[in-house]
Formats: C-alpha cells, structure tokens, sequence
C-alpha cells in the first residue's frame, strides 16, 4: 500500500532528514521525492511504501502530524488511492 | 507517479472548498424481528443493530484518517418499522423508537432513519399506528427521523394519509416547542421514496434491499461553486462541462470510500448517492453556484433554469465515476442547511411558491423550510399535497420536510443547530385550503403517456 506524505512549512535546514528519520522509524520506505521552495515556504511531496509500517495507517496519520506541529510544519499522510481515484480514469 | 498539482488540487478541495463524504449509511433490515410482543421485538431489534453497526463509526473513523477526508456523518436507515411492527400488540410505537434511539446511541450514529410507513396506496392498521406515534415519538427521541410515503406515480396520492399528515407536523412541532419545533426537522413526508437513500431525514432501508447494505453519499457545492468561478461568462455548454467533471471527482471518492468501508465492514456496497448536499457553512452552498452562473440572488427568474441545469449535470458526471448510483441524487436545496439560502430567504426574493417551482427540476423537495406556528395543519397538507403531485406526475421523487415553529410568525428565525442550521420563518399563502383537504380519498395515478 501506498501513501503520499505532504510536507509544506517555512523553510530551514534539516526539514527532510527531520521527515525521513521519523519515517523511517515507522519502517515506511520512501519511493520518491518532489520538492520545492516558494517564496521561502518548503513544499515536498514523497510517495512512499508503507505496506510494512510498524504502526496501523491511521496512527502514523496521528503520529506524523504531531511530529510535524513539533517541527513547526504541517505534514499529512494519505493513502494514493484518493488521488488516483479523483484524478486518474 | 502522481503529479503535485493533483495532490495539492484534491486537498486544497478538501481544506478550501468543504469536499467530504457527507455521510455513509448502513441500512439493515428488521424483518426478521417482528414479534407478536412488543418488548420481545424491541429486544431484537436492539440487539440486530448493535450487531451489524457495531463497527461502523470505527471504520468510518479509519478511513477519514487513513484517506485524510472528512466523513461527517455515520448513519444507519432500518426496515420501515411499521411493516416491522405490524404483527406486535402494541397501541403505539413510541417503545420502538426509544429502542432505535438507544440502539443508535450505543453505535455512535448521529442518525437512525427508518421510522417509516409506506402508504401511496392506503394504511394498514399498523401503518397508522407508526403515523400517529410520530409526534410522541420525535419528542422522545434524539436521534431517530421519521418518514411517510403518501403518494408515487404509480398509486396517485393518498389523500387521507396526507390530511393527517399535516395534523402530525403540527402536533409534533407543538410537543417539541421548546425547541422551536425542532421533531419536525426528523419527519419528511415523502412521494416516490426511494429505497436505498443514504441521507436523513428521509433514510430508510427498503424491502427490496439485502440483509446490510452501505450507501454513501457524497457532498462538494464548494468545489462546485470554486470550479465555476473559473468560467465567468462563458456559455452553458461550459459550465455543464465544468460541473461534470467536478462531480465526476467528487463521486469518484464517495466510490473509493464506499467500497473501502464495506470491504472492512464485510457488507455489501450499495450506492452512491450524487447528491450536492450544502451545509450552514459559508462556502458549501448550492445557492450561491445559482448566483455563480448569474443570478443576483437565488429566487429570482432564471433560478429554476439554473438549478435544473446544475443537477443534470451532477448526474451526468457523477454517473460514470460510480458503478453503482442511487439515492436522490441531484442537488438539494434545504433552506435552513444553505447559507446562501438563508440569505436569500431573508431578502424575500426567495419564497415558497419559487421553491416549490425548483423542486420539479432537483432532487427532494420543500426541504428545512421555516413558516409561521399559526400555519393550519390543512395548509401543511395542502403543501405536502402539491409537492406529492409535482413527483407523482414527474416521475420523481419529492419531500416536503417543513416547520411550523410554534410561537414563531414571519420574519423570525428558527435556530436548530449544527447541521441542520437555521431558517428564516418564510410566508404562506393565507388563503384556506380546509375544504380541499377535508374530502380525503384517493388522486389516481396520472396518465403516462399523451405528454404535454
């Protein structure tokens, strides 16, 4: 199973080590990153694998986000089949 | 992969533009819980929907958070309880309704639908046991809605049922007074009720439908309304366009989300209802996509033209994207639980006898209108009665769920709260219909051919 994680906030240094240690502590694989700074707000898209996560989906949801609120971002994880669904025939 | 300005396109509905899955909505049946006693039929039923829903909110939960939508309502509709209780020796049904109430409470449902007779063609005994239970009923209970079928293209309308359907409204507006009559906003009365409706008040789970089904119905007129605002001025084929693949969008999650819960759930997955159902929040109204195409204020002439345009192309596009569609799908235009609504209740452009003119283009009906307490219980019938012939003779389904908010006159507001919103207390007619009304019988089925 798939999951996009969402990362927008203020830029500065160690946002996505910061992203991909907690990640990997779940166990959750990244497949693939895209990334921009706007104006100085960080955005990143990763696609990632979390078929072998250590927690129930819906608690990284949880867990992520207070990770995020810690590190003053916002960060969402979501299942791919949404986007797909909405966007793909 | 998927590209960045999808994803950000699908949460920017989400966070900006109120997309949610309004609700997914197990139906159940009780047939198989009648019982000569009443307290005996009570327990099963209890214990049948504590079952089959225990999970239900859970799941639901999981899924919001999994998916990162909103699901704003967990539901559950039953068998219409008169045909349930038909066989108990009970004078009322008030016992079963508290027993639905606490069934719903124990699951974590917000709404229970199904207090429900059927009754185009005539009552039973029963059928006018559950009619006459309502106003005890909707006081009694919190979270259990009522429903009554009078009439349906194929039986004409039943004259009688709707006659005391008005005396209903007004006795349960009067027993719940203290909240401005708010058991009235948990009864619709109902022509061509459809089976397997996801949304309340009107939910209930037909005899047609299997043993536990999951329907879903979705919601977005923001995303809608958002979507127009980028085809200012452009001709009809485009907006038609634009509100096609928006919807196409929208059903597509109410599909995923649908086959997702009912995979977990173990239950069969019914259908999506492609309903654009608005709530009191600025921004999530179907009122103002009317005022995006062009119209200073809904109501006013081009209102019916717009609307019927909107819910074709709601179905139109919502069609493809699910593999199976039901409900009442269309766009529903309740005037309490519409922002823009409300505003143009308020302004006067918009009035009954306009919005008895849109129902013959959208899905439902004279939906959360507000009129003055003193209304008489044959003027509530005489409006029940023309809304039923609007969907008897158009083949559709139409409600009238109304509030004669007792102690209220024109130009007052109803508060109901939460979804339900409030409305502005709109005028009626105050010419009699008592006569009209007072000849009971039957309106045989129309014709249904020689079209004009």
């Amino acid at each position: 199973m798939k999951a996009i994680v969402t990362v927008v906030g203020k830029d500065r240094v160690g946002i996505i080590a910061g992203v991909c240690t907690a990640l990997a502590e779940f166990n959750v694989n990244v497949l693939d990153i895209s990334q921009t700074v706007m104006q100085g707000y960080f955005t990143m898209m990763m696609a990632t694998e979390v078929s072998q996560c250590n927690v129930p989906l819906a608690e990284l949801v949880t867990r992520m986000d207070e990770i995020g609120k810690d590190m003053g971002l916002s960060i969402r994880v979501q299942r791919e089949d949404i986007f797909e669904a909405m966007h793909r025939i | 992969m998927l590209n960045q300005k999808d994803i950000l396109a699908t949460q920017d509905m989400i966070d900006k533009r109120h997309l949610d899955i309004r609700t997914i909505t197990m139906g159940i049946s009780l047939l198989d819980c009648c019982d000569p006693d009443l307290k005996t039929c009570c327990d099963k039923i209890y214990s049948k929907i504590t079952r089959c829903a225990k999970d239900l909110v859970k799941v639901g939960e999981d899924i919001e958070k999994e998916f990162g939508i909103p699901i704003v309502n967990k539901r559950i509709s039953v068998t219409p309880i008169a045909i349930v209780a038909g066989s108990c020796q009970a004078d009322s049904y008030v016992e079963i309704a508290k027993t639905l109430d606490a069934a719903a409470k124990t699951c974590g449902v917000n709404f229970i639908g199904g207090f429900s007779a059927l009754v185009q063609k005539g009552c039973t005994a029963g059928d006018w046991k559950l009619i006459r239970s309502i106003p005890e009923a909707m006081a009694a209970t919190e979270r259990v809605c009522a429903s009554v079928n009078v009439g349906s293209t194929k039986a004409g309308i039943n004259m009688d049922a709707v006659a005391e359907m008005g005396r209903i409204v007004k006795q349960t507006a009067e027993l719940t007074a203290a909240n401005d009559g708010l058991g009235c906003a948990k009864v619709v009365v109902f022509a061509n009720a459809v089976e397997d409706n996801p949304f309340m008040a009107g939910a209930f789970h037909g005899v047609g439908e299997p043993e536990c089904v999951l329907n879903v119905g979705v919601s977005g007129p923001g995303v809608v309304y958002h979507a127009l605002q980028s085809v200012k001025g452009q001709p009809f084929d485009v907006v038609a366009e634009t509100i096609k693949k928006t919807a196409f969008q929208i059903t597509r999650m109410g599909q995923l989300v649908g086959r997702e819960a009912s995979r977990r759930l173990g239950v069969p997955f019914g259908i999506v209802d492609l309903s654009l159902a608005p709530t009191p929040a600025v921004g999530d109204s179907v009122a103002r996509i009317l005022e995006e195409m062009g119209l200073e204020v809904t109501g006013t002439h081009g209102t019916t033209a717009a609307l019927a345009m909107l819910n074709d192309a709601v179905k139109k596009g919502g069609v493809m994207a699910s593999n199976h569609v039901g409900g009442l799908s269309g766009a529903f235009i309740p005037v309490s639980e519409d922002e823009g609504m409300i505003a143009a209740a308020e302004s006067g452009t918009l009035c009954l006898d306009k919005l008895e003119a849109m129902t013959c283009v959208c899905s439902v009906g004279l939906d959360m209108i507000a009129v003055p307490g003193d209304t008489s219980a044959a003027t509530i019938s005489a409006i029940i009665a023309d809304e039923a012939a609007i969907g008897m003779v158009n083949s559709k389904t139409t409600a009238v769920r109304i509030i004669p908010a007792p102690g209220k006159t024109v130009g007052d507001r109803v508060e109901m709260g939460g979804l339900l919103g409030s409305a502005p207390v709109m005028p009626v007619h105050d010419k009699s219909s008592e006569d009209f009304i007072a000849r009971g019988g039957r309106i045989p089925a129309p014709l249904q051919s020689l079209k004009n």
